[in-house]
């Protein structure tokens, strides 16, 4: 079993880089989240990691993220305090203390949320999360996979605005709730959902992807220094796919329903000439088909790269004249079970598929 | 009409002469340390040429990139206020946070956070707390600190608070120099607070310079008014330009590429800059440099503000070539050092220019001196310049569909005859003197970037082109001629009732 640890500065970087890259394409760049805990660092604070399956069956463990927009983030920049304090309420209401913090969600900003929190209150931070990867939905995750209560959740704003939700009919109700709390609130809140036992925690998330976020920014990093393919070293290390490269001809965008859609169609170059390939998105990259057909849908991770630096590149900023490379890592192997796909296959996005994993083993 | 049209660079100050299209002089001069000089040497060089009358000058755009550099050297900054209306929004991050250390120390005077600003829906956080703001206003004035900037959450939606910030900084230090992040920036309050910072620390120094341009133009007798070119390839009048000196930084490249678009008459191409040390790639859209909508970092710092998407490559007449391996070119370039390191000219370093003359693409200096440099070996490195053009102008196509590239600037011997993916290179007159030409031509423009709630997208985009086409006219285009030349938009993630965030460009003759 890993010993903990405590992460570096430079761990805070290669985990902002990994955590935009499983973000998939949502979520939003962590970078504001990064600097908020670089600044933490400068006045002396650390951050602890430890592994889920140290957890005793009884410990309470904290799962926190932010819910809202990308773009407001931009404006109101991070707010750990926030994470901190939704915390206490939470601690408060249910008059226990908790033993650690984990995230719902690694991919995007919210990948660096529990290590906010922890950095301020001194908590330690399970190398664990509940989709081990974005999504845009709040019973996207594992917990609502395994029928895990949603309730109670604390919400608080910038302004320490508070609610606390005691109790929810399940994942889909507390979503269309919160999400309705969150637009008041400003577009933006954190959150900290139902709280999870240490056995929970060891059997209904997905393990260790702290670690992997980690792994992913270290291997970019270190490719960029030594001049070396970074998009090559991910595959390499995370054994994924390279789905197609080209450059990207058009976007479409539109919201509906608060969430940001559209297509993007990428002509190909190099061994791909000729051939097109069309990403569909719902904030994350959810579908890619080539040559009108279906190559890849969720719950595996569709990222686009940057060809060059390995950087991700996100739905909301992706634009003409791109060099991209499309590349296709493997599910949680919780999100392809017939429950799983359920809340996470291509039919939770509308699509009428059948989910083809990329990978022959999709325990990987 | 006559238009005189000058571009300070680094290197050189040029300048040209037209009369409505036609190129009546050119003439290039080394910059001078102090600005001013080149400017009156260049000048007076084309309208002696031409037997124009000072009088006779209708206008006078000038191009420099002195703001920049200063930021880039850290030098003649002044020391800055920020005021942010924020609390209790993006307390966390505080102003000059993520700044290179030398350059932090220099330009951070004072950092104050008060409670204000806005919501993405246009309400308020909380209520703006006047008097936080006039007590900063007047710890400001007693620092005697004479440059503030003022940046408020969503202040690109509603100006409101920082308008209200400003009206009390009127008062409290009626001498003070003020940046408000909304004039300048966009949606992403950090990066436009960087670049409102760096804006307020160069006013001293863009005042001055200004000053000195307007003075030296009336000691020659032209009476002409003065325009400073800008990144989106237009020009403001100069009391405008010293309010916004970082609408300068990138005018430089911005004017080859305008002066590219004027001499080839193409306005959809590729343009590529080859100078001495650098070859800066651009693209032209209607004419006009595509915008690059990412963070641009100048001297060390985020920014996010009007800047030409731009890729700079180390490949130029002064580029170093290993002379054990002719396909390791660059980065590293002899600068201006040219006329005393490169082979050709008797110096012991090989360049580009070396190779270009080896290979019979120019007469320069004494050929006999590389005519030990094997034929293999400089058709290899030719081949290697070849393939970094072609990979470089090859990103900046939006489409596979060929387009031309048009070559500017003195390393023009380096391009190839015929490039992958273009139609064809096209090279022009004038063509080292583009930039001024570019400078000489430009347009008045005016631009809103904002977020619409609630109206449907023709109703946000006409009233985004109305705004735009009023802000043109008050920039001093002349309405009978104002042109779109840009309109996006996006549609915005999370928010209640169809949020559009739009983007508009109008620009008109002077």
């Amino acid at each position: 079993m890993p010993e903990p640890f405590t992460l570096t500065e430079t761990d805070l970087e290669d985990l902002a880089t990994g955590a935009w890259i499983l973000g998939t394409g949502g979520g939003g760049d962590p970078y504001f989240s990064m600097l908020e805990t670089k600044l933490l660092y400068e006045r002396g604070a650390r951050v602890s990691v430890i592994d889920p399956l140290s957890l005793d069956n009884d410990d309470l463990i904290c799962c926190v993220g932010k819910m809202g927009a990308p773009l407001v983030t931009q404006e109101k920049l991070g707010d750990g305090e926030a994470i901190a304090e939704t915390i206490r309420r939470m601690e408060q209401y249910l008059g226990r203390r908790f033993k650690g913090i984990m995230v719902w969600e690694i991919g995007g900003a919210n990948g660096f949320q529990a290590v906010l929190g922890g950095a301020i209150l001194g908590l330690p931070v399970v190398d664990c999360d509940a989709m081990g990867r974005a999504f845009p939905q709040a019973d996207m995750t594992t917990f609502a996979i395994c029928d895990l209560p949603a309730h109670p959740w604390t919400m608080v704003d910038i302004r320490r605005n508070s609610i606390i939700f005691t109790e929810a009919e399940d994942w889909s109700w507390m979503e269309r709730m919160t999400r309705r709390a969150c637009t008041v609130f400003g577009s933006v809140a954190a959150t900290c959902k139902a709280p999870r036992t240490g056995r929970e925690v060891k059997t209904c998330t997905v393990l260790h992807t702290l670690s992997k976020a980690l792994r992913i920014g270290r291997i970019v990093r270190d490719a960029r220094r030594t001049h070396q393919d970074p998009v090559q070293a991910i595959l390499r290390a995370e054994h994924g796919v390279v789905l197609f490269r080209g450059k990207v001809s058009d976007v479409q965008r539109r919201t509906s329903e608060g969430w940001l859609r559209g297509t993007l169609r990428i002509d190909g170059l190099d061994a791909h000439a000729g051939h097109v390939f069309q990403l569909e998105f719902q904030n994350e990259y959810a579908i890619g088909r080539e040559d009108g057909e279906v190559r890849v849908t969720v719950p595996d991770l569709i990222c686009v790269l940057d060809t060059v630096s390995g950087e991700a590149i996100g739905t909301e900023t992706v634009r003409y004249g791109q060099r991209v490379t499309v590349v296709g890592l493997p599910a949680p192997a919780i999100l392809c079970t017939p429950k799983g796909l359920h809340h996470v296959g291509p039919r939770a996005f509308g699509y009428d598929l059948e989910f083809r994993s990329l990978f022959a083993d999709t325990t990987a | 009409m006559i238009r005189a049209g000058i571009d300070v660079g680094g290197t050189n100050t040029d300048a040209v002469l037209l009369r409505d299209t036609t190129v009546l002089a050119a003439a290039k001069q080394p910059t001078t340390a102090e600005v001013t000089g080149g400017v009156i040497g260049s000048l007076r060089r084309v309208l002696e040429e031409s037997g124009i009358a000072p009088a006779a000058v209708d206008a006078v755009m000038i191009g420099t990139t002195h703001f920049v550099n200063a930021v880039v050297q850290r030098r003649d900054l002044a020391p800055v206020a920020a005021l942010r209306v924020n609390l209790p929004a993006a307390a966390r991050i505080p102003p000059f946070s993520d700044w290179p250390a030398d350059l932090r120390d220099i330009v951070r005077g004072a950092v104050f956070m008060v409670r204000g600003g806005h919501e993405v829906d246009g309400s308020p956080i909380v209520p703006i707390d006047t008097a936080a703001i006039r007590a900063a206003a007047r710890a400001i004035r007693a620092a005697g600190i004479a440059s503030v900037g003022v940046a408020a959450v969503f202040s690109p939606l509603t100006s409101q608070a920082e308008d209200t910030a400003a009206a009390i900084l009127r008062e409290e230090c009626p001498d003070a120099a003020i940046t408000l992040s909304h004039q300048l920036g966009r949606i992403g309050l950090l990066a436009r607070e960087n670049v409102t910072l760096l804006n307020a620390s160069l006013i001293p120094l863009a005042r001055r310079t200004v000053a000195a341009f307007e003075q030296a133009l009336r000691d020659m007798g032209i009476g002409a008014p003065l325009y400073i070119t800008q990144n989106d390839g237009t020009v403001v009048r100069a009391a405008s330009a010293a309010a916004f000196p970082v609408h300068c930084f990138a005018s430089g490249p911005t004017n080859s590429l305008r002066g590219a678009a004027f001499l080839s008459g193409l306005t959809e191409a590729v343009v590529i800059d080859i100078g001495g040390t650098t070859s800066d790639f651009g693209a032209l859209v209607r004419g006009f440099p595509r915008p690059a909508n990412n963070v641009v970092q100048i001297g060390g710092v985020r920014t996010l503000f009007r800047m030409p998407d731009l890729l700079s490559i180390g490949l130029g007449g002064g580029t170093i070539v290993d002379p054990s391996d002719p396909e390791r070119i660059g980065p590293r370039s002899v600068g201006f050092r040219l006329l005393e390191q490169a082979m050709v000219f008797g110096g012991a370093t090989l360049t580009c220019t070396d190779i270009g003359v080896a290979a019979g693409l120019i007469r320069l200096g004494d050929p006999r001196r590389v005519a030990g440099l094997s034929a293999d070996f400089v058709r290899r490195a030719l081949a290697r310049i070849h393939a970094m053009i072609e990979e470089n102008a090859d990103r900046m196509k939006t489409s596979t569909a060929p387009l031309p590239l048009v070559a500017v600037g003195g390393g023009g011997f380096l391009m190839p005859e015929r490039i992958a993916g273009f139609s064809g290179v096209v090279r022009v007159p004038h063509q080292e003197v583009a930039n001024a030409v570019g400078a000489a031509i430009a347009q008045v423009s005016g631009e809103v970037d904002r977020v619409f709630t609630g109206v449907g997208r023709p109703e946000a985009i006409a009233e985004a082109t109305r705004v735009a086409r009023e802000r043109a006219v008050g920039n001093g285009a002349d309405p009978a001629t104002l042109e779109v030349v840009e309109v996006e938009d996006l549609p915005l993630a999370y928010l209640p009732g169809d949020s559009l965030r739009v983007r508009v460009r109008v620009v008109g003759d002077v």
